[in-house]
């Protein structure tokens, strides 16, 4: 052993590394245990310094709380310290790639966090006088305006909350032209394919729709003569929701034929946008037929997910469907000053009503404005080709190790089946174990139309650097499963958690922590 | 571009490792009429941080925020404090950058703050659970009218008078849309429990708000007690979260969902959203919630975890089956949410709380000596009515311009209800007694 002149050693021992160290503690080095706040904290502790009040209930009228809530608090620092501790365990975006097909995890510019913080936007009131908010209804206006030219389309409802919202403005406004068509009663069905995200189907049913399935064709696209047969004499067709790029991460390449097919047959179309980040700069949806399309503001124009919102869904809407819109919105007068029509009246006196109160996500519209003028005409193309090529990379350096689900270039994401894995290894195998590598496991089992599924979208945020460090792991876990490595389905070994238990969650439900939970867990 | 990473040499590289010439070979299936030709007509090429930030800068600026003067606006939203902690905690990275929990192992900091957040909410509304958030208080009280009709296989969905009108409004839209039958009863400052008088055997719900849109606080049990009889639920409705601390709670009135916002507790105003939907019921009726639900469960290795659990409700397993359509929430206002519950404890939301109720009631006794002004709330938490003799648009037009933003008038949420000389105003701890003397010389200037 090398010691200094004080006696303190300065080399390691060499003591075995591979033994399982268990701790006092519970904490593993760096990763702290947290106990969650009941545990904690103490219904007496509070970590905000408010003025004392007077005590006074006279107005409430004796309609008053009985029994406090019994919450605990923390003081600032331990406060500061739970979230960290818990913020330890997660992954995210700006630790390292996050593939998720379909979800469109690219990087959160931070100017974007900066500017939806200025309090002319932040801390202004949905209903305070439209005089006072002319800037944010200006930004609203603006937004708008560049949705329009990206999609080629005349109109946009922006209070849809989230992209499932947005599908919803956009078949509620389909529901409403065939209202006003005299068909409201008698169109009804609404063809949705076996590949699409299961909001749609439910989006479909929560607007009085019924769901009549259509299946995907061997090259992944929609099945176009099962399509026609659908179609043939139909007179209750309400109108058809496609994903374009679709969810298999391919364009569909008879999307103008299906597009005049619903057409011809009296029905809309409308398109999921999810994967809109694909095309922008490049297609514009409202060249292929489309009739209303929701945009999530938080995959293609990179709002933050926040561990699973808030999201925004604006839908662009056609000639067509535009005068069903949802209130509110907003119009520039001729004076140039700003108006919110927040009535089913006037201006909108069509409209289907409204969805939400207020008028929308504008936390997310500062952040998406923001995102669309850094980019600008040239970045944005250059966004979507390179997410392009992002995916088209990995799937050219991984086809001779895993499955490509169909022949041919993909889109923004490439898919596997796991027609190349030993029996018993599945895919959900393979998912863990690249947490072990350091990664986000890619989408899995969707699209349902693919056995196994494995979606893996790398976005355009990514170094050539990066994807080839995705790609050197995956092709060792690849060639793992399809020599049935069976340590694969203990994976993962290194996350701060081993493989949880879903059934048992679900068996007898703990939803909420209790005494009696606490009591249990401390008697085993 | 600051934000792509690949350089032309790497763009070339790769396209030569796909076997591809150009990026256009990817667009081969794109119909040769829909390929855009040239650039996005008048889209500028890419900006430097600063011109943008120029650009939006110029736009906040016409923007009159709410701290920046004596604020009394509500309705729905509300002007409250955040502590600093809070939005350092929601800008952590490994918060802020994250997906919805679907891969537990590496995602316990999303789910455990997610399973707090469950546990502080069905506290505060004195429910047996809740679940992971809904978009915001309205599309939480239409969601909470259909899961009523689908508990009680019933088709009629009756809305109180004093139900906040968006609220009423997304949920006549949604309930409609599905068939279902809305009834909505006159609108009245002090009359929740007329639907005790309309519940009949064919209603799936009774909806109520307390406080409610006027400010009026009501104890709902009378009207829970006669849809419990006919066999149908209430559904209790909030706009204010802070009222919790110190009003009846939804549990304590029989609620069988309990439906709100959340933006009062840890997010701010952001001109309407993105806020927090809260939604819980009682433990029979969990199965059939919308919205994601977190729940206890252990690893391999026998470790207490946390997981999305009971998704067979849900959208991407049930399709169109589902009880809801509903797939991102308010994930990161949820923390939010619970940090800064999380700071105050139950301790500090009754005292914020009581401070709501003071200010309010101190604005009350300031209005109320006004020659002219009545005050029309009769019961209340931190907002309330008042009518003067004029025109409420002139009022408030005048008020601004002594500086005051004082309220929202009654007409622009009631269009139809011939109350052009009502406004409805809000106070918290955010108001102070200058604030309140503002308000009121102003006022008596000008009626």
């Amino acid at each position: 052993m090398t010691m200094n002149n004080h006696g303190r050693p300065t080399s390691p021992d060499h003591v075995p590394s591979d033994r399982n160290v268990e701790t006092v503690s519970g904490s593993r080095g760096l990763l702290q245990h947290e106990g969650l706040i009941f545990e904690v904290g103490t219904p007496e502790t509070t970590g905000v310094d408010l003025p004392k009040p007077k005590n006074r209930t006279g107005r409430l009228g004796g309609v008053a709380r009985k029994k406090g809530t019994g919450l605990p608090g923390l003081s600032e620092p331990q406060a500061v310290r739970h979230y960290m501790r818990l913020s330890q365990k997660n992954y995210a975006i700006d630790l390292g790639l996050f593939p998720l097909g379909s979800c469109t995890m690219k990087h959160n510019p931070r100017l974007n966090e900066k500017l939806a913080r200025l309090p002319g936007f932040a801390d202004i009131h949905p209903l305070q006088p439209q005089a006072t908010v002319q800037g944010a209804l200006e930004l609203i206006d603006e937004l708008a305006t560049w949705l329009k030219t990206l999609t080629g389309m005349p109109a946009v409802a922006m209070s849809p909350k989230a992209g499932a919202h947005g599908e919803f403005c956009g078949m509620m406004a389909i529901r409403q032209a065939l209202i006003a068509r005299g068909e409201g009663e008698t169109r009804k069905r609404v063809l949705v394919p076996a590949s699409a995200h299961g909001t749609n189907p439910a989006t479909a049913v929560q607007c009085g729709f019924v769901v009549d399935e259509i299946k995907a064709n061997e090259r992944g696209r929609v099945n176009m003569d099962q399509l026609r047969e659908k179609l043939h004499n139909a007179d209750d067709i309400a109108g058809i929701m496609l994903t374009n790029p679709n969810t298999c991460g391919l364009f569909e390449s008879d999307i103008r034929e299906i597009a005049d097919l619903i057409h011809e047959a009296g029905g809309y179309f409308y398109c999921d946008g999810a994967n809109f980040n694909a095309i922008v700069g490049r297609v514009r949806p409202g060249d292929l037929g489309v009739d209303a399309m929701h945009i999530n503001l938080h995959k293609t124009f990179s709002t933050p997910h926040g561990g699973g919102g808030p999201g925004s869904g604006p839908t662009v809407l056609s000639e067509a469907l535009a005068p069903y819109a949802p209130v509110p919105f907003v119009v520039k007068d001729e004076d140039g000053v700003f108006r919110l029509v927040e009535d089913v009246e006037g201006d909108a006196s069509e409209s289907f009503g409204r969805m939400v109160a207020f008028h929308g996500q504008m936390g997310m519209f500062v952040r998406a404005l923001t995102y669309i003028l850094s980019h600008g005409a040239d970045g944005l193309k250059q966004a979507s080709e390179d997410a392009v090529l992002n995916a088209n990379y990995i799937q050219a350096r991984l086809k001779s190790v895993m499955t490509p689900a169909f022949d041919g270039y993909c889109m923004h994401e490439a898919l596997f089946s796991d027609a190349f894995t030993a029996e018993g290894i599945e895919t959900i195998d393979i998912a863990k174990s690249l947490i072990d590598e350091g990664y986000h496991p890619m989408t899995m089992y969707f699209p349902l139309v693919v056995h196994g599924a494995m979606l893996i979208e790398p976005t355009e945020s990514e170094s050539k650097a990066e994807l080839d460090r995705f790609c050197d792991s995956l092709e060792s876990i690849a060639r793992r499963a399809a020599q049935g490595d069976d340590t694969l389905k203990g994976a993962p070994y290194l996350a701060p958690m081993r493989r949880l238990d879903e059934t048992k969650a679900a068996r007898k439900p703990i939803l909420k922590w209790v005494e009696a939970n606490a009591d249990s867990v401390a008697a085993e | 571009m600051r934000y792509l990473p690949l350089s032309p040499e790497d763009r070339a590289e790769m396209l030569d490792v796909i076997g591809a010439k150009s990026v256009d070979e990817f667009y081969a299936d794109v119909p040769e009429a829909a390929r855009l030709k040239g650039t996005i007509e008048g889209l500028p090429n890419h900006q430097g941080e600063l011109a943008v930030e120029r650009h939006l800068s110029k736009l906040a600026a016409k923007n009159r925020s709410a701290s920046s003067g004596p604020f009394f606006v509500g309705a729905g939203a509300y002007q409250h404090h955040v502590p600093a902690t809070v939005d350092m905690i929601i800008q952590r990275s490994e918060f802020l950058t994250t997906y919805t929990p679907y891969q537990p192992e590496i995602a316990q900091g999303t789910l455990q703050t997610l399973f707090e957040f469950q546990t502080q909410v069905a506290a505060m509304t004195a429910m047996d659970v809740a679940n992971a958030s809904m978009y915001d208080g309205s599309t939480a009280c239409a969601e909470a009218a259909i899961m009523a009709t689908r508990v009680t296989r019933r088709k009629k969905v009756i809305l109180s008078g004093g139900l906040h009108p968006h609220y009423a409004a997304a949920t006549k839209m949604v309930c409609e849309a599905q068939g279902f039958e809305v009834v909505q009863l006159p609108v009245a400052i002090d009359d929740e429990n007329a639907l005790a008088e309309a519940v009949d055997d064919a209603t799936a719900c009774v909806i109520g708000q307390s406080p409610n849109v006027f400010g009026t606080v009501t104890d709902l049990s009378k009207s829970a007690d006669a849809a419990h009889e006919k066999g149908a639920l209430l559904v209790s409705v909030f706009t204010e979260a802070v009222s919790l601390g110190l009003v009846t709670p939804p549990g304590e009135m029989g609620a069988d969902i309990a439906v709100g916002e959340g933006q009062s507790i840890g997010n701010g105003l952001s001109f309407g959203g993105p806020y927090v939907g809260l939604f819980a019921c009682t433990q029979k009726l969990v199965r059939q919630m919308p919205g994601r639900l977190c729940g206890e469960t252990e690893d391999a290795d026998g470790k207490r975890g946390f997981v999305l659990t009971l998704s067979t409700r849900e959208q991407h397993i049930r399709r169109d089956k589902a009880t809801s359509n509903i797939c991102t929430n308010s994930g990161l206002c949820a923390l939010a949410f619970t940090a800064h519950m999380t700071l105050l404890g139950g301790k500090g939301l009754e005292q914020m709380a009581l401070l709501n109720h003071e200010a309010a009631c101190d604005l009350a006794d300031a209005l109320d000596e006004i020659d002219g002004v009545e005050i029309l709330t009769p019961r209340f938490f931190n907002e309330f009515a008042f009518r003067t003799p004029m025109d409420a648009e002139a009022v408030l037009a005048m008020l601004d311009e002594a500086g005051v933003v004082g309220g929202v008038r009654a007409s622009r949420l009631f269009p139809e209800g011939h109350m052009g000389d009502m406004i409805l105003c809000a106070a918290t701890e955010c108001t102070t007694p200058e604030d309140i003397a503002a308000y009121a010389a102003a006022l008596k200037e000008i009626i």
